[in-house]
């Protein structure tokens, strides 16, 4: 019965997204008001089927109903609930149904802070996001309906793979797809825009926090899903760039540059129709991602039976979406106009090479991501593309975006003067120099590589520090405190997410130089001595977990002879599924990691274990959050809060902020409660 | 306005060969195993554990080793076809029981029928291994001269019974 009703809530829902997806686009091109008005509660019903569907496959979940197919492939009686909750979006179909849900979320929290939008403008907005639900819940309904019975119902269910039962997977794919699906509303604004004609600062404003938004869930979920890969599979990688973990970098290098042209839109009106075609790139890409990822075109680690129904339909559907808005771009970017000037050497200029360096590195992540298939697809063999391939075309193009985004923040708009920016960074330049020269000997030894990741690090906090200075500098009277406080938390949010990047390029230098690693044979009593530390095994011994069996290892981490911690890594067999995971056992600190696997067992009680010894390696994932939190900050600034204060927007006259074009902010925060 | 259709040209260009990839399966890596003798095996049997199975046994016939476990929810997609298979009588099907406990395979095959001349045990996957098992359901076909000829990776299916397997069958049997 539950089931059942799960999907009549879906059917009612591509309903609802049907007419979402049609009157207000057409009510806002006709000028019909009934028409445009319906957008805001077609999308709150939506929302609220899709909860309801969503919270069906849920409970059927939960209640072991084991005569769902769903159910049956991906849970089991012995799973403990927050599992058994997770593994609603664990498979195939509920991962979909989680995708369609996030979009119906987003929908309305457009709808809900968008009262200071022209209603034209969020009819359009909102239709748009409408026909992309549309697509999502047709490919549910008809090739993965997650409620589909399996009768006679299985006595229990194969299990979720093992690999997803951690916390970090817990929460990992729904960060993720906020990012992925969060995409779609800056996706609805360019295309609205496109629709409409009007593309002006306004656009570029009101489009802004949301861009940032998706953007800063997409950082945080590459962070988890990197973190979980390197304490869950056990051989101490952090990033493989596998297809899938590539799938969700391609957005996010797209959603960077888009970050960046939006400011420039914002600011200066320049960049309208690159902003326009970045915006629906993005998009595309998390589109692309999820066919890449559900379609089984490229080999990974995802589902075993993949349907081509499944494929072909995403792929029709890539194609009406991506395809269509293409066309519009091409059609109505022309009559755009290009907006200011600016020089060759200006902060514009800079923005613009570092946004065509990350459109091209996407696009070398992308070539190597497809390139076995192109080949496959020209008959020209089976090949895979390694990390090789990818760190050598990658890092280069870093380099120098890295070294712009060191002077972009000090260039001005419009017109700089290069002599004088050199003037001005001569001291960041040597002391970041001199630093990441000096800084190998202090780690032991001295890497040319390593010298070169320190040296793009420093010059990015050297940079930050100069801009910070000279920005106190001309900001009036007052004592350093006054003077900091004066500054806008953009301007914050800038630099924070900056630094967020030279602390995840010093983690990943300094892990790449100096990590070791040991896979050794340890009798029980033996030792072995890495970094400066000593680990003694003392055996292992078997223990039950609730729907695991596992031998635990049991290691004495010991400093100087001294005992400072006990280390208990596990080898786990799953009982339905007899799969067999490691579960390493990590000792963070803030210098270093170790990092305990067991490997196989030998006789008389000894095993081969694996040690490693990872110095720096949390700073990875501790930038990554500095890049999230920089982006939070960026959305809670003055210019979007005002309105919380201050009802009446229109009213309201944003004295202190110099950048505001013609509109007053119209993006509310607090509108709800207006 | 051709600048501006350029990346609508990139797209289709994409399209093309995702849509030709759709029909590629890069999961099909062809297994080192084929044209190589199947490896050895001798286990118990599933009805009978005081009984053991060797592979050599089965010399001088055609036959299908089929993977399978009671907790593979796909094994249960291919299992009403094997079950009519072995009604035809066409090939002798033996059952490789893969990482199961006993009594929920029995209790699954008495559900669903027994299409398996035996089965044998694999409970530590083992055999599993020596076969190159990377998912259940597996299915190997094997000469007369204990030589694998063909693997099913994944469930057997009315398409790959009719184009692939029974031809093959037809062809090693004659």
């Amino acid at each position: 019965m539950i089931p059942e009703l799960g999907n009549f809530a879906l059917i009612l829902a591509l309903l609802l997204a049907l007419t979402q997806g049609t009157l207000p686009i057409i009510g806002a091109a006709r000028g019909i008001p009934s028409w445009i008005a319906l957008a805001r509660p077609v999308v709150q019903g939506q929302f609220v089927f899709l909860a309801i569907a969503f919270g069906c496959l849920a409970y059927s979940f939960v209640n072991n109903d084991f005569s769902v197919m769903n159910v049956a492939r991906n849970s089991n009686s012995e799973l403990p609930i927050q599992y058994r909750i997770a593994a609603s979006w664990g498979s195939h179909e509920g991962s979909l149904l989680l995708w369609v849900f996030m979009l119906s979320a987003w929908s309305v929290a457009v709808s809900v802070f968008s009262r200071h939008l022209p209603d034209e403008m969020v009819a359009r907005v909102l239709g748009v996001m409408g026909l992309v639900s549309v697509g999502f819940i047709l490919f549910l309904l008809v090739t993965s309906n997650p409620f589909d019975r399996l009768l006679p119902a299985a006595l229990e269910g194969s299990d979720l793979n093992p690999l997803l039962q951690d916390p970090g997977m817990v929460i990992h794919p729904p960060m993720l797809y906020m990012g992925y699906v969060g995409f779609s509303v800056a996706f609805a604004f360019a295309i609205a825009a496109l629709l409409s004609g009007q593309m002006d600062a306004a656009w570029a404003r009101w489009s802004r926090p949301w861009t940032t938004v998706a953007w800063v869930f997409l950082t945080i979920g590459i962070m988890l899903g990197s973190w979980w890969a390197y304490y869950e599979l056990g051989w101490g990688g952090w990033w493989f760039w596998d297809p899938v973990e590539n799938a969700s970098f391609l957005p996010w290098l797209v959603g960077t540059a888009l970050v960046h042209s939006l400011a420039v839109t914002e600011k200066r009106g320049s960049f309208k129709s690159w902003t326009v075609l970045l915006a629906i790139c993005a998009f595309s890409l998390s589109l692309l991602g999820t066919f890449l990822v559900r379609s089984g075109v490229l080999t990974s680690v995802h589902a075993f039976a993949t349907d081509p129904a499944r494929g072909i339909f995403i792929l029709a559907f890539l194609v009406i979406v991506i395809g269509s808005s293409l066309l519009l771009f091409a059609w109505r970017a022309p009559k755009v106009g290009l907006g200011g000037k600016f020089d060759l050497v200006s902060r514009e200029s800079m923005l613009l090479a570092n946004n065509l360096l990350l459109m091209v590195a996407a696009g070398s992540v992308l070539l190597g991501t497809l390139y076995p298939l192109i080949m496959d697809s020209l008959d020209l063999g089976k090949i895979s593309v390694g990390p090789p391939y990818f760190e050598a075309v990658f890092v280069p193009l870093m380099t120098p975006a890295i070294f712009l985004m060191g002077l972009g923040p000090l260039a001005r708009w419009k017109q700089a003067s290069l002599p004088e920016l050199m003037l001005r960074l001569r001291w960041a330049f040597g002391v970041s120099v001199v630093t990441a020269l000096l800084m190998p000997f202090v780690m032991g030894e001295w890497k040319p590589l390593v010298s070169f990741g320190l040296l793009l690090a420093f010059w990015i906090i050297a940079t930050i520090f100069v801009s910070i200075r000279q920005r106190l500098h001309n900001s009036g009277q007052g004592g350093l405190f006054t003077k900091l406080a004066r500054q806008s938390r953009s301007y914050y949010s800038m630099h924070l997410a900056h630094l967020g990047i030279a602390v995840f390029i010093i983690g990943v230098t300094l892990v790449n130089g100096y990590e070791t690693e040991k896979d050794v044979r340890m009798e029980i009593g033996s030792t072995v001595t890495m970094g400066g530390y000593t680990f003694r095994f003392n055996g292992a011994s078997p223990v039950s977990g609730p729907n695991y069996q596992a031998m635990r290892g049991d290691i004495d981490v010991l400093r100087n002879g001294e005992k400072i911690r006990v280390m208990q890594p596990e080898k786990r067999t799953y009982n339905a599924s007899g799969m067999a995971m490691t579960e390493p056992a990590i000792d963070t600190g803030f210098l270093r990691d170790l990092y305990v696997a067991m490997g196989e067992p030998l006789e008389d009680g000894a095993w081969v274990v694996r040690v490693y010894h990872k110095p720096f390696v949390d700073w990875i994932w501790f930038g990554c959050l500095l890049m999230a939190f920089g982006g939070i900050l960026a959305v809670t600034d003055r210019r979007y809060r005002l309105k919380v204060h201050n009802k009446h927007a229109e009213n309201a006259t944003v004295a202190d902020d110099k950048r505001v074009a013609s509109n007053p902010p119209r993006l509310s925060t607090g509108g709800k409660k207006a | 306005m051709t600048r501006f259709l350029l990346p609508l040209a990139a797209f289709i260009v994409l399209v093309l060969f995702l849509a030709v990839g759709l029909g590629l399966k890069p999961r099909e890596v062809p297994s080192p195993l084929i044209g190589k003798p199947a490896p050895v095996f001798q286990s118990q049997l599933l009805h009978e554990p005081g009984k053991t199975l060797a592979s050599q046994d089965n010399l001088g016939k055609v036959w299908l080793l089929n993977v399978w476990a009671s907790w593979c929810v796909s094994c249960r997609e291919e299992h009403p076809l094997l079950v009519e298979l072995a009604k035809s009588g066409i090939v002798p099907i033996y059952g490789l029981n893969y990482k199961d406990k006993p009594d929920l395979a029995l209790q699954w095959l008495s559900q669903y029928g027994d299409p398996y001349i035996v089965s044998v045990v694999d409970p530590e996957g083992r055999i599993g291994i020596d076969y190159g098992v990377y998912g259940v359901p597996e299915t190997y076909v094997i000469d007369k001269n204990g030589v694998i000829r063909h693997k099913q990776i994944g469930p057997v299916t009315v398409e790959s019974l009719e184009k692939k397997i029974l031809p093959l069958i037809k062809e090693l049997q004659g």
